[in-house]
């Protein structure tokens, strides 16, 4: 009995989510294997075999597979179904789990289970609906589990103390003419990685414009803070997309989430509510923001924010 | 704030866009969803949410999805428009919402409320595929998630049905020349561009559009457009469920800790904590 990790990467590095996936699948009691395909699988491959409790690492390497189209890794996917007979196939939550864990479902004939955030047992797992308003703890039936794991909620596989064997994945007919990749803008930045982040700093329509947002900056830089957003900044086009927290956006659950200038809709708590401590800042006393807080500061934030930025070490 | 990695080809395509007509039918699944300012109440016994008596409406990422659909036709980019839905009697609420929204016409793969209760991504996704091979469509658009079940299954499952190239998640849809698409899409560290030939799948994100209103006369005018209701026990699809549920419960409820009075009192409990270097 094995698990299959189907592994993202940059072509370089291993996606941090991989990790909490390796984690969250090791939890489903089975030897752990994790399929590496890409243009430069067999150097990402090294990475991997190194993170404890990976057994073996399937590593597809073929040009076809830069840049990991869903189009082309499903079927490498399937040829390694069909090798291991896995009993479960997994990713991180991510656009690229989420994009490959159901085609590779409709193939097997599976009802894939998204975003779980806890594993019970081998088929129970706990996962979320309503924007998080309700906790779904629900049992698969299918013959192979096809999942994907919500990042936040399991630890990262320790990196450095594995030792999983290597080998080449089986042949499967890879079909490039139907998808091209073009290019792509990531969002370049010197701050933690919000996903990843011990703090988090969220500004939301409070900040009234995109330039205010370098009070929020200033404050992340100070403590070593990744920042985010509220759909409502992004909405009124203060920052781009992928800094937005909430349903929609990114699901966050660092050590300690400031919230600036944020009322605290549905859709942004469903995103944050999992954090260890909540600061909230606003000058609004009845936000609903507050009602998750651990600490809340009725202020103006213009006024807040640089105090606490020039108060901090 | 943003690096470009590759050349820009949005000359190129403008260039084709000019020459090169895509005649495309589109389907859109639309899903009829508690609306979205209804506040979830998880019900006593466990064993779902309530949703009778509360306001329901189209899912809103499917209305993004018809919405770039109906668009694509005023372009001449797109010949017809279907919308599609799974569901019991009241889905036909939403697909008439989408005829006077601009879908030319509407079909209802019918089930019962219980059934529908108990129906998946991969139920929806088959009934959309029997449709697509049935009518022969160049494209189905549906929305990134539901806003109910939040799982973001039913396009990446379609396109694996039917073996189609998929664009999750687009954030911009063009004509990529050459009978195919170019989308943009938000992935999770920023934006990437892909071309997929028609056919082909598409999940619309939040950014991709902002949906009209259907106007009165369009109301009254989508009263006459066609409606097709089909059991998808016709259809020949099996709803056997694969996944039960056990329990549905209310999230753990975080306490408010209360209000501190200013900054130096903020920073003093974080230290305390330490949340922050002394």
């Amino acid at each position: 009995n094995s698990t299959l990790v189907v592994a993202e990467h940059d072509d370089a590095t291993l996606a941090p989510i991989t990790l909490n996936a390796i984690t969250a699948a090791g939890k489903l009691g089975n030897e752990l294997s994790v399929l590496v395909t890409g243009a430069n699988a067999t150097k990402v491959a090294e990475q991997v075999s190194k993170v404890a409790g990976v057994k073996r690492v399937i590593v597809a390497q073929d040009d076809k597979l830069k840049n990991n189209l869903p189009e082309r890794v499903a079927p490498v996917v399937l040829a390694a179904q069909k090798q291991f007979n896995f009993t479960a196939i997994t990713a991180g939550s991510s656009a690229f789990g989420r994009g490959i864990i159901p085609r590779v479902a409709a193939k097997l004939n599976v009802s894939p289970i998204s975003d779980i955030t806890e594993v019970h047992a081998a088929d129970t797992y706990t996962r979320t609906q309503y924007a998080g308003n309700a906790v779904t703890k629900v049992k698969s039936s299918s013959a192979v589990k096809l999942l994907t794991f919500r990042g936040t909620s399991f630890e990262p596989a320790a990196v450095g103390s594995g030792s999983g064997a290597v080998e080449n994945a089986p042949n499967a007919e890879i079909a490039a003419g139907n998808s091209e990749f073009l290019g792509q803008e990531l969002s370049k930045s010197e701050r933690p990685d919000l996903a990843t982040a011990k703090i988090v700093v969220s500004g939301g329509r409070g900040l009234k414009s995109g330039d205010n947002f370098k009070i929020i900056y200033a404050l992340a830089d100070k403590l070593g803070a990744g920042v985010g957003a509220s759909r409502a900044a992004v909405d009124a086009g203060y920052v781009p997309n992928d800094m937005q927290v909430g349903q929609t956006g990114k699901i966050v659950a660092p050590e300690l989430y400031i919230a600036v200038g944020i009322s605290g809709a549905i859709q942004h708590l469903a995103g944050m509510k999992d954090s260890k401590v909540i600061v909230a800042i606003n000058k609004d006393p009845d936000a609903p923001i507050f009602q998750v807080a651990d600490f809340g500061l009725k202020a103006d934030l213009f006024n807040a924010v640089p105090e606490m930025t020039a108060a901090l070490p | 704030m943003f690096v470009f990695l590759s050349p820009s080809l949005s000359l190129f395509s403008s260039f084709f866009l000019c020459l090169i007509n895509i005649k495309m039918r589109i389907l859109v699944g639309v899903k009829r969803v508690v609306d979205y300012a209804v506040k979830i109440r998880v019900k006593p016994d466990k064993t779902g949410v309530i949703t009778e008596g509360v306001q329901h409406s189209m899912n809103p990422f499917d209305e993004i999805a018809l919405e770039e659909a109906v668009k694509l036709k005023e372009k001449k980019l797109a010949t017809e428009v279907v919308a599609f839905s799974f569901g019991g009697p009241k889905s036909a609420e939403v697909l008439r919402t989408a005829l006077a929204k601009g879908a030319d016409k509407a079909i209802h793969v019918t089930v019962s409320d219980a059934e529908a209760a108990k129906a998946e991504p991969l139920h929806v996704a088959q009934a959309l595929q029997k449709i697509v091979e049935q009518e022969k469509f160049d494209a189905v658009f549906v929305g990134k998630q539901a806003i109910d079940d939040d799982a973001s299954q039913t396009a990446p499952l379609l396109a694996g049905l039917l073996d189609w190239p998929q664009a999750l998640y687009a954030s911009k849809v063009e004509d990529g020349g050459a009978g195919s698409l170019k989308v943009t899409r938000e992935i999770d560290g920023g934006l990437d561009t892909i071309k997929v030939k028609l056919p082909a799948v598409l999940s619309a994100d939040l950014r991709l559009n902002e949906p009209r209103y259907a106007t009165l006369p369009n109301i009254m005018k989508a009263k006459k457009k066609p409606l097709k209701a089909i059991a998808a026990k016709e259809l020949g699809i099996d709803l056997t469920p694969q996944t039960s549920v056990l329990e549905v419960a209310e999230p753990a409820q975080r306490k408010a800790g209360g209000f501190v009075a200013d900054v130096s009192e903020l920073i003093a409990k974080l230290k305390e904590k330490g949340l922050v270097k002394a």
